[in-house]
C-alpha cells in the first residue's frame, strides 16, 4: 500500500525525498518544474544501467537503419561451391568471413547485422502495440469496474482463453504475405490480453488509495486522475512485463519461423531455426543470431530496469 | 512421402509431403548375413508417426499407416528390388487382350481369424470400398473397372452397389475386366488398396480399422494411440515372405531428431528416415549400421501452365532454367548427399527407368542458360517464386535452387512459403499458385507409366499445372494400347525422351533413404518405396 | 461471496461462447480442407469428397456448423469426431490431456517454488549482488528461444552428463518429464522472479512493514506473512494466466521431447485443419483458464483484505 505523503510527492505537490530538484527537466506541463518524469529523467542520467543499455540500444538502432555501415558483404545470394558452411575466422573481425558461412554459402555476419531489422522491429512494434492497447483496456477495466469491467474482461478472457502461439500461427496462416505488420499484428492481437490483466489488477488496488479519492473530491476529471495519478503508479508492473515481452516477442517471431510462419525475408529467427538442422557440423549458423538475439533483448530488460528505478522512488 | 517430417521439430505434418500415397512396393528376397545367433522370436521396434486413418487397406494413403496395413495384409502380387512382378496370395493373373485379366488365388490361405481367403474377400472387399458412402480414401484406384461410374458417378446417385467388371468364377478365381486395355495392369495389383477384408469386416468397418483382421505375414496385436503399434508373427502365414522376427513394435515418434536419439540409447531398433541434423554425423556414429541407398521417388519443380507467366510459354525458357539450376552442388551441399541429381523424369528402381535421356538439359550450364531463355523470349515478367510448404523441409533447397537460377541467369526468384501441406495442397488445387510449384512424387507401383501418364495426360489426375499437350495425349494412349507390357513400357521411354520439348515440369533429383538400426537387429533391407522390410529383419539374441 | 462466485460462473459463458466461435471463425477462414488434405498429391475421388464433406457437416453454413457442434458438445458431451482418423475427439483428448496436464503441472510446481523463492531474495537484496546475479540469471532465461534452451539441456544433461533421458519415451515417468518441465518452465519462471521481486522491493518499504517491524514482530513473521501476502496479488495474477499458457503453449517443447500432448495435438489439428479437435482442445483449455481467473480473483480477497467481493 503505497503512502500518502510519498504518493502525494507523485502529484508534485511535495518536494520527492532524495529526488533532486531537477529545473531543466522535460515535463508534461510547463508551468510545473519538478514531476514524476522530470524526476526520473534526472535518475535517468544517473543510472549506469540506463547509460550502458542506451548504448546498446543505440547501436542496435544504427545496425537497423543503416546494415551497409557495418557490413559491406550481403545477406541475400550465397555462393554453394565456394563457402558452403566455412568456418569462422575469428580474428578477421567485421569481414564477411568472421563469422563464417551457413548451409546457403551466405556470410553470417552479413546475416545477423541485416537481420537485426526484422527482430528490432517485431519486437518494438509488437510491445508498443500490446502495451498501448492492455494498458488502456486493463485501466478502463480496472478504473470503472462494474459493467465496463465486466465486458472488457470477458473480452480480454476471450483472447486469453485462445493459446498465445496457437492464435497466432492460426492468423498468420491466413495471411498469404508475411511482412513485419502483419507479424506484429499477429503478436499484439493475442499479446495485449496479458499487461492488460496486470493493468487491471493493478488498477483495482490503486484505485482504493487515499491521493486518487482525495483526487476525486477535490473534482478532477476521470482522464487526469487516470493519467496523472494512476497510471504512475501502476507503471511498474506494466514495464517489466513490457520489457520481458519484447524478448519474447521476438522469440515468438523465432518459434513461428520455426514454423514456416515467421517474417518472409532475413531474420533472426529464420536463421535460428536453419541453423538448427547443422548444429552438429556449424554451430556457428545457430549461435551467432542467438547471441545477437539475447543481446538484444537483455538491452531492452535493462532498460526497462533503469526506467522502473527512476518511475518509481519508492524503489531507492 | 517423405520429408513432412520437417527437418525441424515438426514431425506432425498431415501427408508426408512429397506425395501423398505411399505404395506397394516391397520385396520379396532378404538377405542373411547375420553371423550372430538370432532369436526367431524376439521383437523389434521400428520409428513411425500416428497412422492418418484407421487401418483399412483402402484408406491408407500416407506412410504411417501403409507401412502397419502392408504388414497386416497381402495382396495378389508385390515386386521384387528391380521392379518385376512377385505373385503373392495369387497364382496367376493372366491375361490375352490386357482387358480381362483372370485371377487364380493359391490354396489353403487364411485371414487371422481363421476364415479362409477365397476370390470373394477380394471382390467383394473391392466393391465395398468403390463404393462412395464407405469413403474410403483410396477409391479412385478401382476407376478402372468396368462398372465403377456407375458405382460412384461423379453427380448423383449410384446406380449399382458392385462393379460389372468383377466376376467370382469360383472361390479360387475372379476376373477383372476394365474398362480399357492397360498392359500394366498387373503392377496396379501390388497396392494394399486392392487387398482382400474377412467377413468380419462388414458387421463393423470401423472397429475393424481400429483392430484390423488381415492375411498378411502380422497379426494385429495392439494400437495405443499415439504411442505404439505391436504386431506379431502370423505362424500360418502361407506366403514367400514370412517374417523371421517374432512381430515388430511401430513406436510413435513426433521428430525424428527424438527418434535418432532413441536409436543411439538402443530404444528404436530400426529408423526410416534421418533428420537434417543427423546426416553429416550419423555414418560416423552408426558404422555399417547406417543406410544410404535409392528409392523411386522424385523431386521436381512444376510452372503452373495456367498463370498468365507460363501460358503458351517456349519450352526452352524452361530448359533454360533447368540449365540454370546446379544440381551436383546443391545435392553435395544443401541437401548433404541425400538425394541424387536427377536426369530425367521417372525414378530410379522402375521398370523402364532411364540412366539418360540423350539431352543436356540436366546439365548446369549457366551460358546455355542464358541463351535459351533469350531464345524463347525470357522469363515474363523477369522473376519466378517456388510455392513449397514449410512444414516439409524444402526451404534450404528452395532457397539454394532460387540462388542458382539467380546467379546464373540474372531472373530474380523467391521462395513462396506456404505455412503447411494443407494450404500449399489449397493453392495447387484452386489454381492459386503465382508462378511455380514443388511437386514430388513417390512411385505407387513400379511401372515407368506411373510417372508419366498419371502426371502429365491432360485428364490425370496427378495434374495439377494444367499443362496439356496434344501429342503427349497421343502417346499415353498409343502406349496404353501396347500389346504387351514390355511394349508399353518401351513407348512410354519414347516419350520420356521427347519430354524436354515440352517440359511439363524441371526434374531436381532423385530420393535416397539415409536410415540406420540399431545393434539389436540384423538383415535390415530397404525396398523401392523407401519403407524398410519388415519381415526380413532377424533379432539378435 | 457465493454470489459473486455465481455471477462469475454466469459471465462465463459469454467468454466460453466467444472464445470456441472466434476459433471456430478462425480455423474455417484458412486456406485448405481437412477433407481434401487426405488425399495429397492425388485428386481423389470427387465422389468420397463429397461423401466425407457431408459426413462432417462441412458443406454447411459456418455459423450453422457451430451451432450444431455446440449442441453436440453441450447436451451429450459428444465433441465430434476426427476427420482422418474417425476416432472421437474425446479420444483423443483423453489421450492427450493427461500428459500434458502432467508436464504443466510440473512445470508450474517449478515456476512457483523457484520463481517466488528467487524473487523474495533478489526483493529483499534489491540493489545488492544478490540481485543483480538473480537479475542476470532470469535475463538469460528469457533472452534464449525455447528451443535453443531444449536443445542445450538436451545436450548437456542428456548427452553429456548422462543424468537424464534424453526424451520422453513414457509419459508417466516424472523423472523423464524433468527436462522439458524446466525448459518449460523457464520463461514463465523468469516473468514470476522479476514479478515477486518488483512488488517486493516496492512493498518492503511500505508503513504497515515499519509498522510490524516496529511492534517488534520477529523478521521471518514480517516477510512471510505481511510482506509475502501483499506482494502476491501481481504474482498471482500472472500465474492464473499462465496455467492456460503453460498447458496449450508447450507446442514447441513437445515436440522437442517428443511428448504426445496437447501441444502437437492442436499444431497436428491445425495443420490438418480439423476444425472439431482445434476447438474440442480450446474449450478444455479455455474452462481451464476460466476456472484459473476465478480462483485468482478470489484469492486477492483473501490476499488483500481491502479488496471486497459481494
Amino acid at each position: 500500500m503505497p503512502d500518502v505523503t510519498k504518493t502525494d510527492v507523485k502529484t508534485g505537490r511535495v518536494d520527492p525525498v532524495g529526488g533532486a530538484p531537477e529545473v531543466t527537466a522535460t515535463v508534461t506541463k510547463p508551468e510545473k518544474t519538478r514531476s514524476l518524469w522530470g524526476d526520473a529523467w534526472a535518475d535517468l542520467r544517473r543510472s549506469w544501467i540506463f547509460i550502458v543499455s542506451s548504448v546498446m540500444i543505440f547501436f542496435l538502432l544504427l545496425i537497423t537503419f543503416f546494415p551497409g555501415w557495418f557490413t559491406s558483404a550481403q545477406p541475400i545470394l550465397g555462393d554453394l561451391s565456394k563457402h558452403y558452411l566455412q568456418k569462422p575466422k575469428l580474428g578477421d573481425v567485421g569481414s564477411a568471413d568472421w563469422l563464417g558461412y551457413d548451409q546457403q554459402g551466405r556470410s553470417v555476419y552479413a546475416r545477423v547485422i541485416y537481420g537485426t531489422r526484422a527482430s528490432v522491429a517485431v519486437g518494438f512494434g509488437t510491445t508498443i502495440l500490446v502495451t498501448v492497447v492492455g494498458s488502456l483496456v486493463g485501466m478502463i477495466a480496472g478504473y470503472f469496474g462494474g459493467l465496463v469491467d465486466s465486458i472488457l474482461s470477458r473480452l480480454t478472457d476471450v483472447f486469453f482463453g485462445i493459446p498465445f502461439l496457437l492464435g497466432t500461427m492460426v492468423v498468420l496462416n491466413s495471411f498469404p504475405e508475411r511482412t513485419t505488420w502483419v507479424v506484429i499484428g499477429a503478436l499484439g492481437f493475442f499479446g495485449w490480453t496479458q499487461i492488460s490483466r496486470v493493468m487491471r489488477g493493478a488498477v483495482i488496488t490503486t484505485k482504493q488509495a487515499d491521493y486518487v479519492q482525495a483526487a476525486k473530491a477535490l473534482g478532477a476529471s476521470t482522464p487526469r486522475i487516470m493519467f496523472r495519478h494512476i497510471l504512475p503508479n501502476t507503471m511498474a508492473p506494466v514495464i517489466v512485463v513490457a520489457t520481458i515481452s519484447l524478448g519474447v516477442y521476438i522469440a515468438a517471431e523465432a518459434t513461428l519461423s520455426f514454423l514456416g510462419l515467421g517474417l518472409s525475408g532475413v531474420s533472426w529467427g529464420n536463421d535460428i531455426s536453419d541453423g538448427g538442422a547443422s548444429i552438429r557440423v556449424a554451430q556457428w549458423i545457430m549461435l551467432y543470431p542467438s547471441i545477437m538475439l539475447s543481446i538484444t533483448v537483455l538491452a531492452f530488460i535493462m532498460l526497462g530496469e533503469a526506467v522502473r528505478n527512476a518511475l518509481d522512488p519508492k524503489m531507492r | 512421402m517423405r520429408g513432412a517430417k520437417s527437418a525441424k521439430w515438426v514431425a506432425i505434418a498431415a501427408v508426408v509431403a512429397l506425395g501423398a500415397t505411399a505404395c506397394g512396393g516391397g520385396s520379396s528376397d532378404s538377405g542373411d548375413d547375420s553371423k550372430a545367433a538370432i532369436d526367431p522370436n524376439g521383437k523389434f521396434s521400428i520409428e513411425v508417426g500416428e497412422p492418418q486413418n484407421p487401418l483399412q487397406p483402402a484408406n491408407t494413403m500416407e506412410s504411417n499407416g501403409s507401412i502397419v496395413t502392408r504388414a497386416l495384409f497381402t495382396g495378389l502380387v508385390d515386386y521384387d528390388s528391380s521392379g518385376k512382378i512377385v505373385y503373392m496370395n495369387a497364382q496367376s493373373v493372366d491375361s490375352t487382350d490386357n482387358k480381362t485379366f483372370t485371377v487364380k488365388l493359391k490354396p489353403g490361405w487364411k485371414f487371422h481369424d481363421g476364415t479362409p481367403v477365397t476370390a470373394e474377400s477380394y471382390v467383394k472387399a473391392w466393391n465395398w470400398a468403390a463404393a462412395p458412402a464407405n469413403k474410403q480414401t483410396n477409391s479412385f484406384w478401382f476407376s478402372d473397372i468396368q462398372g465403377y461410374a456407375d458405382v460412384a458417378p461423379e453427380k448423383g446417385k449410384p446406380k449399382a452397389t458392385e462393379m460389372s467388371g468383377l466376376k467370382v468364377v469360383d472361390d479360387s478365381t475372379f476376373t477383372i475386366t476394365l474398362t480399357s486395355p492397360i498392359p500394366y495392369f498387373v503392377y496396379k495389383l501390388g497396392y494394399e488398396v486392392f487387398s482382400p477384408l474377412p467377413e468380419s469386416f462388414y458387421k463393423d468397418p470401423k472397429a475393424a480399422g481400429e483392430k484390423p483382421v488381415g492375411n498378411g505375414p502380422y497379426k494385429f496385436v495392439s494400437w495405443d494411440h499415439k504411442k505404439s503399434i505391436e504386431v506379431a508373427r502370423n505362424d500360418d502365414y502361407q506366403g514367400s515372405n514370412k517374417a523371421k522376427n517374432g512381430g515388430v513394435i511401430f513406436k510413435n515418434y513426433t521428430n525424428l531428431e527424438t527418434a535418432y536419439e532413441d536409436l543411439k540409447s538402443g530404444n528404436v531398433d530400426v529408423l526410416r528416415q534421418l533428420a537434417p541434423r543427423d546426416l553429416p554425423v550419423y555414418k560416423a556414429d552408426l558404422g555399417d549400421r547406417a543406410v544410404d541407398q535409392a528409392y523411386s521417388a522424385v523431386q521436381t519443380i512444376a510452372p503452373a501452365f495456367y498463370t498468365k507467366q507460363w501460358k503458351g510459354i517456349d519450352p526452352k525458357v524452361l530448359q533454360g532454367l533447368s540449365m540454370a539450376i546446379d544440381r551436383n552442388t546443391i545435392t553435395k551441399t544443401v541437401l548433404q548427399n541425400t538425394r541424387e541429381p536427377a536426369t530425367g523424369w521417372v525414378a530410379k528402381g522402375v521398370l523402364g527407368y532411364q540412366p539418360s535421356l540423350g539431352t543436356d538439359i540436366f546439365t548446369y550450364d549457366p551460358a546455355k542458360a542464358k541463351k535459351l531463355i533469350q531464345e524463347g523470349g525470357g522469363v515474363p515478367g523477369n522473376k519466378i517464386s517456388i510455392q513449397f510448404n514449410a512444414d516439409g523441409g524444402h526451404k534450404e533447397w528452395v532457397e539454394a535452387v532460387c540462388g542458382s537460377i539467380t546467379k546464373a541467369t540474372g531472373v530474380a526468384c523467391t521462395g513462396d512459403s506456404k505455412a503447411d501441406f494443407q494450404a500449399d495442397l489449397q493453392a495447387r488445387d484452386a489454381q492459386e499458385v503465382k508462378s511455380m510449384y514443388r511437386s514430388g512424387w513417390v512411385l505407387d507401383y513400379p511401372f515407368n507409366a506411373n510417372f508419366l501418364r498419371d502426371l502429365f495426360g491432360t485428364k490425370s489426375s496427378g495434374n495439377q499445372s494444367g499443362f496439356s499437350n496434344k501429342e503427349i495425349d497421343t502417346l499415353i494412349t498409343q502406349a496404353d494400347g501396347a500389346k504387351t507390357q514390355e511394349e508399353s513400357e518401351k513407348l512410354y521411354q519414347e516419350l520420356e525422351k521427347k519430354l524436354p520439348e515440352y517440359m511439363p515440369s524441371i526434374p531436381l533429383w532423385y530420393y535416397k533413404v539415409n536410415a540406420g538400426y540399431s545393434e539389436k537387429v540384423t538383415g535390415v533391407k530397404y525396398a523401392q518405396d523407401g519403407d524398410p522390410i519388415l519381415t526380413g529383419v532377424q533379432v539378435k539374441k | 461471496m457465493g454470489r459473486y462466485v455465481a455471477r462469475r460462473l454466469l459471465q462465463m459463458i459469454p467468454v466460453f461462447i466467444g472464445t470456441t466461435l472466434l476459433i471456430f471463425l478462425m480455423v474455417y477462414a484458412l486456406p485448405g480442407d481437412p477433407v481434401r488434405g487426405l488425399f495429397g498429391d492425388k485428386a481423389g475421388s470427387p465422389q468420397v469428397i463429397a461423401a466425407l464433406r457431408h459426413e462432417y457437416g462441412l458443406d454447411q453454413p459456418i455459423l450453422v456448423q457451430y451451432w450444431n457442434y455446440m449442441k453436440d458438445m453441450i447436451l451429450h458431451g459428444d465433441f465430434g469426431t476426427q476427420i482422418a482418423s474417425g476416432r472421437p475427439v474425446t479420444d483423443v483428448l483423453g489421450d492427450a490431456f493427461p500428459v500434458t496436464m502432467r508436464l504443466a503441472s510440473l512445470a508450474f510446481a517449478i515456476e512457483v517454488v523457484l520463481g517466488i523463492a528467487l524473487g523474495v531474495l533478489a526483493g529483499l537484496r534489491a540493489g545488492r549482488l544478490t540481485d543483480n546475479v538473480i537479475l542476470l540469471i532470469t535475463l538469460l532465461f528469457i533472452s534464449v528461444p525455447v528451443f535453443v534452451l531444449g536443445f542445450i539441456a538436451k545436450l548437456v544433461f542428456a548427452e553429456q552428463l548422462k543424468w537424464l533421458d534424453p526424451n520422453v519415451s513414457d509419459s508417466t515417468n516424472y523423472g523423464q518429464l524433468l527436462m522439458p518441465a524446466i525448459v518449460l518452465a523457464t520463461a514463465s519462471l523468469a516473468y514470476v522472479t522479476r514479478l515477486t521481486r518488483t512488488s517486493i522491493a516496492e512493498n518492503r518499504r511500505a508503513d504497515y512493514i515499519r509498522t510490524a517491524i516496529a511492534k517488534g514482530l520477529p523478521k521471518s513473521r514480517v516477510v512471510g506473512v505481511h510482506l509475502m501476502r501483499n506482494s502476491m496479488i501481481p504474482v498471482i495474477t500472472y500465474l492464473g494466466t499462465d496455467i492456460g499458457a503453460l498447458m496449450g503453449g508447450a507446442v514447441v517443447t513437445e515436440g522437442l521431447f517428443n511428448i504426445q500432448g496437447v501441444g502437437g495435438t492442436i499444431y497436428e489439428s491445425l495443420v490438418r485443419r480439423e476444425g472439431t479437435t482445434l476447438v474440442g482442445l480450446v474449450t478444455i483449455l479455455v474452462l481451464i483458464y476460466l476456472a484459473a481467473n476465478l480462483i485468482v480473483d478470489l484469492l486477492y480477497a483473501v490476499l488483500d483484505p481491502r479488496i471486497r467481493y459481494a
